[in-house]
């Protein structure tokens, strides 16, 4: 039993340290699309644009982040205000993989009513990463 | 395939690491807020709403909320088990229970006593105005809400809106 735990310790500890950029945090997405997706197409920007402004439920990505996701954002039902999400217009975004993957968890479910695979993960990050920033 | 063996292990160990957290969460429970708490407060809860101070509600509707954060008033507001201990111990309760039964209702500060006497000056047009939208939005009038000052001193009605 400690043995297992040791291991795992040490596994964790192998694991590459955290602060990528939002690029690497793509690619890993794409990397992983790979392996779940039979013929992945690779990131796609435009895919990702009609995933976010599409209305999923009654929510879209853009009820809260706004239409612009370089712009600053507001909690649809609670008016929270809400951080730019796009990196282009806000260095702090998509940096922590943890910290990303917890949005993803949360924003999926209460948008979707499902996870998001990571082959819509990876077209929104493109997305994104091509969306103008400091409009 | 390495990277499923990965993630299974460290599954394992967050697991872990949490059971334990967990077992020292209620050993320790009602510990004092501390810097690490407050952020993490901060951060998980105060991002979406204010993050509302512990005084609020009483620990045990605290409790029912902690416990029930996959279906938090229509969001997915699920934490990791580190992070639920930090929240908990911020707001001053105990680990929240496995199992809350899915019946029971959730906790409205809105709907407390001291609440509704306190705002009961204020319209449902007020609360419902493009300014406010939600009384969960308390900074549209208590300017210091997210600092978790609620002095009347700190209150700016906005634009259209009044205070009867």
């Amino acid at each position: 039993m400690f043995h297992r735990f040791a291991m795992a310790i040490a596994l964790l500890a192998a694991l590459p340290a955290k602060a990528d950029t939002p690029q690497q945090l793509l690619d890993r997405y794409a990397a992983q699309a790979r392996t779940e997706v039979a013929a992945y197409p690779g990131p796609s920007a435009s895919a990702g644009n009609r995933f976010f402004h599409a209305r999923h439920s009654d929510w879209s990505c853009a009820s809260c982040h706004t239409a612009d996701p370089s712009t600053p954002g507001k909690h649809v039902v609670t008016g929270k205000p809400i951080a730019p999400l796009a990196p282009t217009a806000n260095a702090q975004r998509f940096r922590d993989p943890a910290r990303v993957e917890k949005w993803f968890k949360r924003n999926c479910s209460d948008t979707l009513r499902r996870t998001c695979t990571s082959a819509e993960k990876a077209d929104v990050l493109a997305y994104l990463l091509s969306a103008k920033g400091g409009a | 395939m390495i990277h499923t063996l990965h993630s299974s292990v460290i599954t394992i160990a967050i697991r872990a690491l949490g059971a334990t957290l967990a077992i020292a969460t209620t050993a320790a429970q009602a510990a004092a807020p501390t810097p690490a708490s407050a952020s993490t407060y901060q951060e998980e809860c105060g991002s979406c709403h204010t993050a509302y101070p512990a005084r609020f509600l009483k620990p045990a509707d605290w409790t029912t909320v902690l416990g029930t954060l996959d279906r938090h008033y229509g969001a997915d507001a699920t934490l990791d088990a580190t992070a639920a201990g930090e929240v908990a111990r911020h707001l001053g309760v105990g680990s929240p229970p496995a199992n809350v039964p899915a019946a029971t209702a959730l906790p409205r500060i809105t709907r407390s006593g001291w609440f509704v006497h306190e705002h009961d000056e204020i319209s449902a047009a007020t609360f419902k105005s493009s300014a406010v939208r939600s009384a969960a939005n308390c900074s549209a009038c208590h300017t210091g809400a997210d600092r978790g000052d609620f002095d009347e001193h700190s209150i700016r009605m906005p634009q259209g809106t009044r205070h009867e």
